[in-house]
Order: C-alpha cells, then structure tokens, then sequence
C-alpha cells in the first residue's frame, strides 16, 4: 500500500502548512454527528469510519475538510489552500468519492446577501479543487448563507467560524 | 338629509380549482384567495374638519357597530351584535396599535343604536371630548352575506365627514373593520389607505443552528394568520404578487436554494428558472407582469428579468462580483438593486432594461436591501455596517436612520409609504421578531406573531 503512505505524507506536509494560518478561529467547530456505516467495510478504513462516509473523509484529512474565510472575503489563503490540498490527494486516491462544498456566512450581513457570499466561497473552494486536477463533476456547490452557522454565539470568535466551507461526501 | 342604506354589490370570486401537489412541494395548507370587495357608494363628502392641532392628539370615540336585528352570523358565535363591536375593535386597534390618533375602544362606549348610526346623538360624544365619531353598522343578508357601513363625522360641527359600505363573505368580516379604519385614516391625514392588505413572512422555531423557517401569511393586524409550508424544507424571503394571487419564495425544497411561484388558486409551483443555478432574491414588478431574480453561476450573482408567465429572461446585470435583489420605481421605470462591485455592499440604480446602472449609496457604511417607496419618494435600505433601517432619496441623499436594534435588516413598505416594517435579530440568541416604524422614526412597536419571525414582506391594498 505505497498509496497511502504517500498520502499520510502529504496530510503531515499540509497539517504543518496549516499552521501558518493567520487568524484561525479561537476553537474549531463541534465534531459532526458520523454519518451512519450502512455500507459494508471495503477495508479501507481510516481509524474506525468506513470508505464512503463523511467521517472516514474527515479522519483522512484531519479535520481539514472546513475552510475559513474573512468577513466579506472568498479569497483561498495559504491555510485554505493547505487544507483544501489534502482534500484533493484524498480525492485522487478515492476517486469514486464525490463532494458538494457547502458555502457559509456569519450572521452580520444581510440574509440574500448572504446567499450569494455562501455560494461565491463555495465556488471559490469547487475552482481551487479543480485547478489541482479534479473532474468538476465530482464537486457540487450549495449555499446556506447565514442559515446554518455552526458556532451559536455571537463574537468575532463564533463569526470566524461560521464564514467557511465545509467539503461534504456525497452518499 | 341622510340618505338611507345604499344598496351594495359584491362580486364574487369564482371558485378556483384547487389540483394536486406537484413533485418538490413543501406545502402544507392553501392560503386564501384574495377575493375582491366592491364599494358603491362613493367617496365621503367633503369639507373642512373643526379640530386643530396635531392629529396624534385628534380624540376619535368608536362605540360597536350596530345591527338592525342580533342575526346569527358564521362570523361570530355571538351573532351580529356582538360582531358589531368585534367590528368596532379592529379599527380601534388599527388606530390605536399604528399611533394614530387618541382612539377609544367601544369596550369604554356606549352602545349607539341602529337609526343612531346614521343621526349621531351628538350630545352623548360632545360630553367625552371625542372631535370624531365612528359609527358604523353590520347587517346579515339572506345569503349569509354582512353588509357592513361606516361613518365618520366631526362632532363640534355635527357633520360627517366621509362614508362607505361594504359587502363582504363572513369569512372576510375583519376586512371591513380595516376599510373602515383605512376610511378614517385617509379622511383625516389625507393619506392613502394600508390597513386592507397582508403580510408574507417566514415564521422560525428550533435551535439557532437548525433553524425551521416556514412561509407564513397574515393581514396586517396578524390576524387570519396561516402556514403555508411545513417546514421540512427551509423557506426564505417570500414576495406576495401585486394581485395576492401568487407567492414567491425561495425554498430547499430539492436541497437547493431556488426561487419558486406558487400560484394560490390553482396550487401549481413552478421554477422561476429552469437551471440547475442556485436562484435568489424574487422580486415582483409594480404591475405583475415581469419577476426580477438573482442566479449564482459559478459563484457570480447576476439579476435577471423575466415575464411572470415564464419565457426567455434578461440578464440585467453583468459585472464580476454579487448583484441582487432589485426594487421597482412605481411606475416600473427604474430599479434600485444592491451590489458589492465597488468592494462593498452599495445600492445602486438602473433603468429597467438594464442601461445606466450608477451608484447612489455613498454614506460610507454599507447599503443592502433597497426597497422603493411605493409613493416613489423615498428608498429604504439596511445599513449594512450597523444593521438599522434608514430610508434615503432616490437620488441617495436625505438619509434618515429610522431603527436603532443589535441587528435590523429587510425593510418593507405599507402600501401607502408611510410605514415600514422589518425584522430584528437578537444578539446570541438569534432570535428574530418583526418590527414596524413609521417614517418619522416614531411609533417603533414587534407585531405579534405565533412564533419567531423574519423576512417581512408587505403586500398592496387588497384588492
């Protein structure tokens, strides 16, 4: 399996990329509910999570499936484009894998606005993806605005980690 | 000489097929038809009114509607007379909760009679330092129909001032009350009419993180209040059609952001757009007959027109960046949008075809939302920097900050341009409620709703 040791070597080389990052957020988000193993193991199994679920993805790059952004922004910095390089070697590994980025905004903006600032960070995310080499049919986009923030307070601390996206399995 | 009762017309609607749902429906309970009410009798006579001073201090006595005989109603369980004063409380409220005049209630009144309503016994309101009278009447018809009249007179000069009957479906009773409360609002302040009209909006419960945002409609008091959709898709910010015939909306009903036409009387829900891009912020135009939307491709927003019964649409805006939303001018020339193409949010004007697009927002602060007066005088936007609602000139100047909460945003005009509704937001708790201003800044007050609410949109006069 040479595969995944060059691939446990880019997830480090991306992991210490990551940690330039200049304003993260004060805490990353709450971990998401594991989507349910139905599927039978294929053997592939990073940690416990199953080949095909979203938490197997999560496992495989870390947790770098999230992206952040700054207020009104939708620019790819070097932390985003860090994580969003290990999503891609994940993606060329597992190349039955399809993703829908979900674009999001934090709650100091106007709510179509908002729409339209989800989905352009999504794009933003979807357009890096495929300038590393992958199908743009295997990356969907949707917007949830400010309609789905993941941190429920309202600071600058929760705000930054609301503004994101979040690359999501497709089942 | 008083003439007596006239006798009124009332046209009604033909009873529209209601068909199945359609595949990607959300949709819980039909809304009701906007069904026309006609008027016969003409306008109130004219004349100068005795009271001066300001009309916020203008004491107006409105006792219970009478009836010529205590009916049994489908309106009300108590028959007609107790309608009568139901009647009478819904312009007392409509007056009374808008900060409007000094009304009095008819809880507080004595009850006129029947032939009183028509010869005021102006000494039982000389004594109560009421300057106006509202007498009024209600009067089932064979066919279950109430016919309802409404009088306003000046009590120091022992005249009316303005008139009008109604004929309305039980179903539709409060209506009456609002076009009398419309009758004496205009009468005095010279103003148009508002209080006939309806409100969508989208009503949310649950947790901040999982919010459920369902469509909603009310009349303008919150009363006859429905929901529309059942909330197992996320509804946002809906726009009743000048007509009251259809209702767009966008939904997540195939788990994308899409604006949707719901047609009320045939229940038929069609795409504004059939592309596989997300569609936002539906707009309808002054006469019906065109709908602006926003489509995101490849995460650029653009607005676009299309005719409301569907066709080829015209992309309106073409500049990298977010453009959206867009406000008709009343006479449909013109259209005030907001785009972030200087770096910021900002509100921007072009003529309807698309040409002459120029910036008019130039306050330092972000400007999102606008939303034309349908007086044509005034746009009100959000201040996207301090989240108030402010109106400005069209021309951009003349900005007045109106609200003053942690987070205000989506202005909405009454139909008469007066007032402006819009929703705040809590800090932390995300909770939103609906609020409503007039233009002077005064009279701020929530309007009651079931559960939380946002996304306020006003509709026109009822037809």
């Amino acid at each position: 399996m040479n595969r995944r040791i060059v691939t446990a070597a880019l997830l480090a080389g991306t992991a210490m990329l990551s940690a330039c990052k200049k304003e993260p957020p004060a805490s990353l988000p709450p971990d998401p509910t594991p989507t349910a193993t139905s599927s039978t193991s294929s053997g592939a199994d990073t940690g416990a999570a199953v080949l095909g679920t979203q938490a197997h993805f999560e496992n495989a790059v870390n947790g770098q499936n999230v992206i952040y952004f700054d207020t009104d922004k939708f620019d790819i910095d070097s932390a985003d484009a860090a994580a969003l390089q290990t999503q891609a070697a994940y993606l060329q590994q597992y190349t039955q894998i399809a993703i829908t980025v979900e674009g999001h905004a934090d709650e100091r903006g106007t709510r179509e606005y908002n729409l339209a600032l989800g989905e352009r960070r999504a794009n933003s995310a979807k357009n890096y993806l495929i300038g590393l080499g992958l199908a743009e049919n295997r990356i969907a986009t949707v917007s949830h605005g400010k309609e789905r923030p993941v941190a429920l307070g309202s600071s600058e601390a929760t705000w930054a980690q609301n503004r994101r996206a979040v690359s999501v399995v497709v089942n | 000489m008083i003439k007596p009762f006239a006798i009124l017309l009332a046209v009604i609607a033909a009873p529209l097929v209601w068909t199945g749902p359609l595949a990607a429906q959300d949709l819980g309970q039909k809304p009701p038809e906007a069904g026309p009410i006609e008027t016969t009798e003409e306008e109130g006579l004219s004349g100068s009114v005795s009271f001066e001073g300001d009309l916020e201090d203008l004491g107006i006595a409105i006792p219970g509607f009478a009836t010529d005989r205590d009916a049994p109603t489908a309106a009300n369980a108590g028959g007609t007379a107790a309608l009568g004063k139901a009647l009478a409380q819904v312009v007392f409220n409509d007056l009374r909760n808008n900060g409007l005049f000094k009304p009095v209630g008819p809880a507080s009144l004595p009850q006129p009679g029947f032939g009183e309503i028509t010869a005021p016994a102006w000494a039982t309101w000389t004594n109560r330092s009421a300057e106006m009278l509202v007498g009024g009447y209600v009067r089932a018809g064979a066919d279950g129909r109430l016919t309802v009249g409404c009088y306003l007179y000046d009590v120091a000069l022992q005249k009316e001032l303005a008139r009008a009957g109604w004929v309305v479906p039980p179903v539709d009773w409060r209506r009456a009350g609002h076009k009398c409360a419309d009758l004496v609002y205009s009468r005095l302040s010279g103003e148009s009419p508002f209080f006939d009209s309806r409100i969508a909006y989208i009503a949310e419960t649950g947790p901040k993180g999982a919010r459920i945002k369902r469509l909603a409609i009310m009349d303008s008091d919150g009363a006859n209040h429905r929901f529309i959709t059942n909330g197992r898709a996320t509804a946002l910010t809906p726009r009743y059609s000048p007509d009251y015939r259809k209702l767009m909306y966008l939904s997540y009903v195939d788990k994308n952001p899409r604006i949707y036409v719901y047609d009320i009387g045939t229940g038929r829900q069609t795409l504004v757009a059939q592309s596989a891009n997300p569609t936002f912020a539906p707009r309808w135009s002054p006469d019906g007959r065109s709908v602006l939307y926003s489509m995101a491709v490849g995460g650029n927003t653009d607005i676009y027109r299309v005719p409301a019964t569907g066709g080829q649409a015209t992309r309106l805006t073409n500049t990298p960046g977010i453009d959206i939303g867009g406000s008709y001018s009343p006479e449909g020339r013109q259209i005030v949008f907001e785009s972030d193409r200087s770096g910021s949010q900002q509100c921007y004007l072009m003529n309807a075809d698309g040409s002459g697009q120029r910036r008019i927002s130039f306050g330092g602060t972000r400007c999102a939302t606008p939303e034309w007066s349908p007086r044509g005088d005034q746009i009100a936007f959000t201040n996207a920097s301090t989240f108030n609602i402010a109106v400005m000139s069209p021309s951009g100047g003349s900005v007045r900050t109106l609200t003053g909460g942690w987070q205000d945003e989506a202005p909405t005009w009454a139909p008469n341009g007066r007032v402006i509704q819009f929703f705040r937001t809590e800090r932390n708790s995300g909770r939103a409620a609906l609020y409503q201003v007039d233009l002077t800044g005064k009279n701020e007050r929530r309007l009651p709703t079931p559960v939380d609410a946002s996304d306020p949109a006003w509709g026109p006069i009822l037809p």
